[in-house]
């Protein structure tokens, strides 16, 4: 789209990526009982990254996988039939961990909801924590972000899409109006 | 999709993500809570004009994992063995807003019928119509060789499979042949000239009318049930002679590639069209295809009813 | 009472008046020249003798729920017929005078066509024990044609007799030529689509044996034989072979076996399901040619009505047959006079006169001129109409038709002089 603004680059991406992270090892204090859960697909990229930047500062490889909540949405039926993305819990599992889901957007809080639902049918961790890239508003559900990379205050007729190098060929957020 | 009456309707993309949806659905079964919210509120009939208990249940277990609501309707006991038709039999369930039919039916079309002469609005899924198809089990034998033969996913592109036994009665073997071409394999029916149908040069794949020159280059094997009414009606002299020109014993077993499989859809005829040693064996898969059975399952009904109906792209 | 059929053209050639008295062709004049009571304007249509029907199911009595003899009629007088032949299985089967005599008189009290019954030629079709085929061809309705249609008469020996016995009143026997052993459970043609439909296969070997044998046994015994509803290029070469050779046998073919192919069941709708079954695009050419020749001497619909139950439900449960009378005249101009196979001298041959010939038929398939029956049928070739359900006046609806624009139009028909469709629509 022609309108698409970057409101993030790279630098600021990889900033924000190193503020998260410093935040999940101060706040879990340590990081032996981590899970990092990325939610695909860029979700998924995102915990990749983390538990790489964990592993840099501490040396330490924390548990990653990643959880597709497709089949918990609450608006399957609202569009075409939606393919699965992989699933791959770590294999000790998330039982008394602290288990961080990974998003690239925090929009509605829907995704949230549904991936909450997901963990609870696979085990039973001490603490479910949320980071997210962006955070831009408009929350249906009583559901915040515990890490932040970027709040990005937008309106409803806006759309946040974040390029991720592992499938977009760069690292960007951008802002671009709905249907301009 | 919003039907699934027949594999020749497949094509390779589809298939593969059926086959792919499977295996993301496979990893539910593992865990302790093999229950997933994606149907709730849904409801899947299981209209079998004809007895088979076990491709009712593997329906009935993928409905009930999603958490749909099933509604068992079997001939024997019911409407239908009164004598109601089809068509009343799908008003009937349209009354009682089926989201999904599951039809196992004798006559050949009736899961087509269903989904096109405006009976009703649900889904269709054919759970083997008379001798025309069965297009769910090809999925699970399509599945299950893919598991051991083409782990890293795909299509079954270069693979060589073998299907023996009664192809003119046989539902199993026409999905198979279409399902298994699509995903790129090369398939050979082996089979007396009496039990291939007429008209059979049409179909995508070799046919030989012997068993033992072909083993020596199969990835897999799927020994079709021998009927033995098509004993009485002619179709080949005596079982025991059918057994011995197709069966599948222990010698014929160690001719076949080290890799390859041994398929059944069941219920099998030991000493039949299988020996029991193989039956038994470590290449037999046949525990496997009644699990992937249900991956599959699980998979088309995920892929039929979880969307909004319309065809997706 | 005398009509005066005016600047019709008999066989599509030059214009004149018909005057019809008495129920004959009383004159034929130049247009315009023409007295009479009534005047119909034919302004240039095409006059054509009656269509004769050797083969019609009228389901009266028994399956009345399907058609009846009065139905049925309509459903022939829209169609261009002045003349039908009720085939003799119904419930109970036209095995015996009373039965034929019943048949014949409601047709007369009818009155828009010669409803002409044909005998059984077993018991109860039954296939065992000659039914009373004098009795038959001596009661009022003085059968003439004998056919257990729907089911063959395979036991050659019964085949024989039945023949011969016939030769007695210069009947014929109309064969259903399947060998039921071979179509045991058929359900379509055998071939590469019934293979893949899974629906159990009809070979065309199980006609072309049947009307091997037969043409066999009539030469044998100097019998007339007539072969029904003829479907296969194959049968098209034993009848040409047969008939090369002097045995008299003659052969009708289906309006639908000269237009639709099997590729029509893929869907399985039962609509298309009929015996013989629809066969491929090859038997198709064969057959029309076979018509143009003259090998296949007549047209015969096969009408067969079903009630709704019966084609509404899954193939394999589904009746075998279908509707013919009133799309008969369209399918064959769209088949043969449309493709140039016909002239329309041919179409009064095939659709009337050699069908009269062959069921002995009197005051019917006449020529148009002075002092034949006033049986005549008017039509065009050129106007293309929607075979619409709520036109057919069947009481069944099941015809393939529906939904297709047919070429040709019946407008009017005289039936022994008297009109009984005018305009398109029955008098």
């Amino acid at each position: 789209m022609d309108s698409a603004r970057t409101v993030l680059d790279d630098a600021d991406i990889s900033r924000a990526i190193r503020r998260i992270v410093h935040e999940i090892v101060e706040t879990a204090k340590g990081t032996e009982s981590l899970v990092l859960l990325g939610i695909p697909t860029r979700g998924a990229y995102l915990a990749r990254r983390i538990a790489d930047a964990i592993t840099g500062i501490d040396g330490v490889e924390v548990p990653c996988g990643t959880l597709d909540i497709t089949l918990y949405r609450d608006d399957l039926r609202l569009r075409a039939v939606r393919p699965l993305e992989p699933t791959s819990i770590p294999p000790d599992g998330i039982d008394g961990r602290i288990v961080v889901l990974v998003d690239d957007v925090l929009y509605s809080g829907r995704t949230v909801r549904a991936a909450l639902d997901a963990l609870n049918d696979i085990g039973r961790p001490a603490a479910v924590r949320l980071a997210v890239l962006v955070d831009r508003g408009h929350r249906e559900l009583p559901i915040r972000p515990d890490y932040v990379g970027k709040n990005l205050p937008t309106a409803v007729k806006e759309n946040v899409a974040v390029k991720l190098r592992e499938v977009d060929d760069l690292d960007a957020v951008e802002l671009s109006e709905v249907g301009a | 999709m919003r039907h699934l009456l027949s594999a020749g309707e497949i094509d390779r993309d589809q298939a593969v993500l059926i086959l792919d949806t499977a295996a993301e659905l496979g990893a539910v079964t593992d865990r302790s809570i093999k229950k997933l919210p994606t149907l709730r509120g849904r409801t899947v009939v299981n209209l079998f004009y004809e007895d088979s208990t076990r491709t009712r249940i593997s329906f009935e277990a993928a409905a009930k994992r999603l958490s749909a609501d099933v509604l068992n309707f079997s001939a024997k006991g019911s409407s239908v063995s009164k004598g109601e038709s089809l068509k009343d039999t799908a008003l009937t369930l349209q009354a009682m807003g089926a989201d999904a039919v599951v039809l196992r039916h004798g006559s050949s079309g009736a899961a087509h019928r269903l989904a096109h002469a405006g009976w009703i609005d649900a889904s269709v899924i054919n759970a083997g119509d008379g001798t025309h198809e069965h297009p769910t089990q090809a999925l699970l034998d399509a599945f299950t060789i893919r598991r051991h033969l083409a782990p890293e996913g795909g299509d079954l592109a270069g693979l060589s499979v073998a299907i023996v036994g009664d192809i003119l009665h046989s539902r199993v073997a026409r999905s198979n042949v279409h399902l298994l071409t699509t995903l790129g394999a090369r398939v050979t029916l082996v089979a007396p000239p009496t039990l291939i149908p007429v008209g059979v040069e049409s179909w995508p794949c070799a046919v030989s009318y012997e068993l033992d020159p072909v083993l020596d280059s199969v990835d897999a094997i799927m020994m079709l049930r021998v009927q033995s009414e098509r004993m009485q009606a002619a179709y080949f002299p005596s079982a025991l002679e059918y057994s011995r020109l197709y069966g599948l014993d222990a010698a014929r077993l160690s001719r076949l590639p080290e890799h390859a499989i041994v398929l059944h859809p069941g219920p099998m005829n030991r000493g039949m069209e299988i020996s029991a040693d193989v039956a038994d064996s470590s290449r037999a898969v046949m525990v496997e295809q009644v699990a992937n059975g249900v991956n599959v399952r699980m998979a088309v009904l995920y892929l039929l009813l979880a969307g909004d109906g319309k065809d997706a792209g | 009472m005398s009509i005066v059929l005016r600047g019709l053209r008999p066989y599509g050639e030059q214009p004149a008046d018909l005057v019809l008295e008495e129920g004959r062709i009383a004159d034929v004049c130049a247009p315009g020249r023409g007295v009479g009571d009534e005047v119909i304007e034919c302004d240039g249509l095409i006059g054509l003798p009656g269509f004769v029907d050797l083969h019609t199911h009228l389901r009266e009595p028994g399956r009345e729920d399907a058609e009846t003899i009065d139905t049925g009629s309509h459903a022939a007088a829209l169609g261009g017929f002045t003349c039908v032949h009720a085939m003799a299985n119904s419930s109970p089967v036209a095995d015996t005078a009373g039965v034929v005599e019943q048949v014949w008189r409601l047709g007369q009290r009818c009155g828009l066509v010669d409803v002409r019954p044909v005998g059984a030629v077993t018991v109860g079709l039954g296939g065992v024990q000659l039914a009373e085929i004098g009795a038959m061809a001596h009661s009022a309705a003085a059968v003439r044609v004998f056919s257990d249609d729907g089911e063959c008469v395979h036991d050659p020996l019964l085949m024989r007799r039945a023949l011969e016995y016939v030769k007695i009143f210069d009947g014929v026997i109309a064969q259903h030529a399947q060998d039921p052993r071979l179509t045991e459970g058929a359900q379509m043609n055998e071939g590469a689509l019934s293979s893949r439909l899974g629906l159990a296969g009809w070979p065309a070997v199980a006609e072309e044996a049947i009307i091997a044998r037969d043409v066999l046994l009539a030469e044998h015994v100097g019998s007339r034989l007539h072969v029904c509803h003829v479907s296969t290029a194959g049968s098209v070469e034993v009848l040409r072979w047969a008939k090369a050779r002097g045995v008299p046998v003659t052969a009708e073919v289906t309006p639908h076996h000269l237009l639709l192919t099997e590729e029509l069941i893929a869907g399985y709708d039962p609509v298309y399901k009929v015996n013989p079954p629809l066969r491929s695009q090859e038997d198709v050419e064969a057959l029309r040619h076979a018509v143009a020749d003259g090998t296949i001497d007549a047209i015969a619909t096969d009408h067969a009505p079903h009630p709704r139950e019966d084609k509404d439900c899954e193939w394999a449960a589904a009746a075998m047959g279908m509707l013919g009378l009133q799309t008969a005249f369209g399918v064959v101009v769209e088949t043969l006079v449309a493709t140039g196979l016909l002239t329309l001298r041919q179409v009064a041959e095939r659709m009337s006169q050699a069908p009269a010939r062959i069921g002995r038929v009197a005051n019917q398939g006449g020529d148009l001129v002075p002092g034949a029956p006033a049986n005549i049928t008017v039509v065009d070739t050129i106007s293309r109409t929607d075979v619409r359900a709520r036109d057919l006046v069947s009481k069944s609806g099941n015809s393939p038709y529906v939904g297709m624009a047919l070429p040709g139009r019946v407008w009017h028909v005289a039936y022994e002089g008297r009109i009984t469709v005018r305009d398109g629509v029955v008098a």
